[in-house]
């Protein structure tokens, strides 16, 4: 059976999420695995929007977080206030995964998605936290998608947009977030999580044809590669349904 | 603020008279929907320049009021618009070049200082971003801030929560309210007086608007007194925070308007393709904008054809057909 990377990260993405929990998503291949899960392995979950929308339908793949397709059939349109509110919220935030991105990430799942360089003057420019720090700040776990690439797994991020454990196991604490935290970060070479008691990053899969050293060397940091094993190839009916309902015009895959 | 006076004028008069060089600035929308764009390429052709805008995530306003030099700050929380461009492409190089002067916020943290603004309080509080950079680092200096009596001294402030630990929280970051001179949104429908009915997702648009010494809306349609008030549950904006009320269908374009037209995915791909050229955006805003005296001008050189292929399905409130590739 014959698959994309594009298509086996967002599914492993999709594999992680369970009935029950609401899911953040924001544009591209987040939404497509939210997506995914709605339509393969967890029909009870609910696709929420920092827009608004919540349990949407979605009929058509959206193109972007404040997209009109996200508005049909949702079970209510507000704004961007009660969205994040349904976060910060004690009861409700409890049960919400967050799908992010980033241009860097450190061992503590920390995310850069602001600027390469001096803030002052940055030799890159990116588009900014939008909801991603609000995000990573309230909800209970986050799934983060990263391209395996040396300069994006950096020692020292040039710019800390999302909080992940800060720096170290007491980091949410000490700065006063709530509990959660980054769960898995998914890379178009393997799966990490992160250690219970160090809350450090490590190997915990990596996909087929590649081994945990060609992923360590596409990382500027160490991480233990001990826990790993191989990740699952999408099967064909995960597949077949990721492609034929979730993204049949091939607008992101 | 008005009240009982009808407020219907044409764009040019609306922007001319509120819109200044200087001014403190807010759009409504959200990314590729709703953005108010014919009062952005109104203000152009008008090259009122010096803004200061205030956005949360308003992408394409954004880009092209930064790409037509009408900015000199931008407070905001993200400068993309979606799938067509992850990050803005004229902000970006705006940013770089060092033409203009940004301060960053998270969405939530732009959302709740428009809605400090609309309540008349200084500051609200929130969880978000303790720990982070947006904490720590600041796009406006301190020396910035306080010569501006327009701005707030501090990006940011934390604070021990005042309660103990009540509701379990050690400390929370304050955001400071804003009050723009000016806010703009785009809107389904609107009356004479400036009663507006937002459909689907109202974004921030209805705190934006509230927080703003003037209002001006723009709208798909303008009904008669009292049409929108025989539904008033599905009203968000009652007419005594508005200024201006301008009629202009398609006003929205090229970003969306839910139950009306979606984005114009053709305009969007051609726009970021070009923006990525000093040339060719260079002549953009030359032929695709200034040459147009205005927005049903600039709807005219799209052509009818372009437009109903972005007409809504009304079942659907977006062109379900819609070739998006």
């Amino acid at each position: 059976m014959n698959y994309t990377l594009k298509e086996m990260m967002t599914l492993v993405a999709a594999r992680e999420i369970r009935n029950g929990d609401i899911v953040f998503c924001g544009t591209g291949i987040s939404m497509l695995a939210a997506m995914a899960a709605k339509n393969i392995n967890a029909p009870e979950s609910v696709i929420f929007f920092e827009t608004g929308a919540i349990d949407s339908k979605l009929e058509d793949l959206p193109l972007a977080v404040g997209d009109s397709r996200i508005m049909y059939q949702a079970s209510s349109n507000g704004g961007l206030l009660d969205a994040f509110a349904t976060m910060q919220n004690r009861f409700t935030g409890e049960h919400i995964v967050g799908i992010l991105g980033a241009a860097q990430i450190d061992i503590y799942g920390n995310l850069n998605s602001t600027v390469i360089g001096d803030y002052q003057q940055p030799a890159v420019r990116f588009a900014g936290s939008g909801g991603a720090c609000d995000v990573a700040s309230f909800v209970s776990r986050s799934i983060i998608f990263m391209k395996q690439e040396k300069r994006k797994f950096k020692v020292q991020l040039d710019y800390l947009t999302s909080p992940g454990y800060l720096d170290g196991p007491d980091g949410r604490e000490n700065a006063g977030l709530p509990k959660g935290g980054p769960h898995r970060v998914i890379t178009d070479m393997g799966v990490m999580g992160f250690d219970d008691g160090t809350k450090r990053m490590f190997l915990e899969g990596y996909y087929p044809g590649v081994t945990p050293e060609d992923i360590l060397e596409k990382m500027e940091f160490e991480i233990d590669i001990s826990r790993a094993g191989e990740v699952l190839p999408p099967t064909l009916e995960e597949l077949t349904l990721l492609r034929e309902k979730c993204d049949p015009h091939r607008l992101i895959l | 603020m008005k009240t009982n006076t009808h407020k219907v004028m044409g764009l040019k008069e609306a922007m001319g008279k509120y819109v200044k060089d200087g001014c403190h600035l807010s759009i409504g929308g959200f990314t590729i929907n709703r953005n108010p764009m014919a009062a952005v390429y109104e203000i152009i052709r008008q090259q009122i320049k010096g803004i200061h805008l205030y956005a949360h995530s308003n992408g394409q306003g954004v880009d092209e009021l930064v790409g037509a030099g009408c900015i000199s700050c931008l407070e905001i929380a993200y400068g993309g618009m979606g799938k067509f461009s992850s990050t803005c492409i004229r902000f970006r190089k705006a940013i770089e070049d060092k033409k203009i002067r940004v301060e960053d916020y998270s969405n939530y943290q732009m959302t709740l200082r428009f809605l400090a603004g609309s309540m008349g309080i200084p500051f609200l509080p929130t969880r978000s971003s303790l720990g982070t950079d947006i904490i720590e680092k600041w796009g406006f200096p301190i020396e910035f801030r306080q010569a501006d009596n327009r701005l707030p001294d501090n990006k940011l402030v934390v604070l021990e929560n005042p309660f103990g630990t009540w509701c379990d929280t050690k400390r929370v970051v304050l955001v400071p309210a804003i009050n723009p001179d000016v806010t703009i949104i785009h809107v389904q429908k609107a009356d004479y007086l400036g009663n507006c009915r937002i459909e689907g997702l109202t974004f921030a648009d209805v705190e934006q608007a509230k927080a703003a010494k003037a209002l001006i809306i723009t709208c798909e349609e303008l009904l008669d007194d009292d049409y929108l008030k025989n539904e008033p549950d599905r009203n968000q904006i009652p007419f005594i925070h508005a200024d201006a009320v301008v009629h202009l269908p398609y006003g929205a374009y090229p970003t969306a308007c839910y139950q009306y037209y979606d984005y114009d995915p053709i305009y969007l791909k051609e726009y970021v393709k070009k923006a990525k050229d000093d040339a060719l955006y260079r002549s953009y805003i030359e032929e695709s904008i200034l040459k147009h005296r205005t927005h049903s001008d600039l709807l005219d050189s799209i052509g009818r054809r372009r437009l109903e292929m972005i007409s809504a399905d009304k079942n659907r409130g977006y062109a379900k057909n819609l070739d998006r590739r």
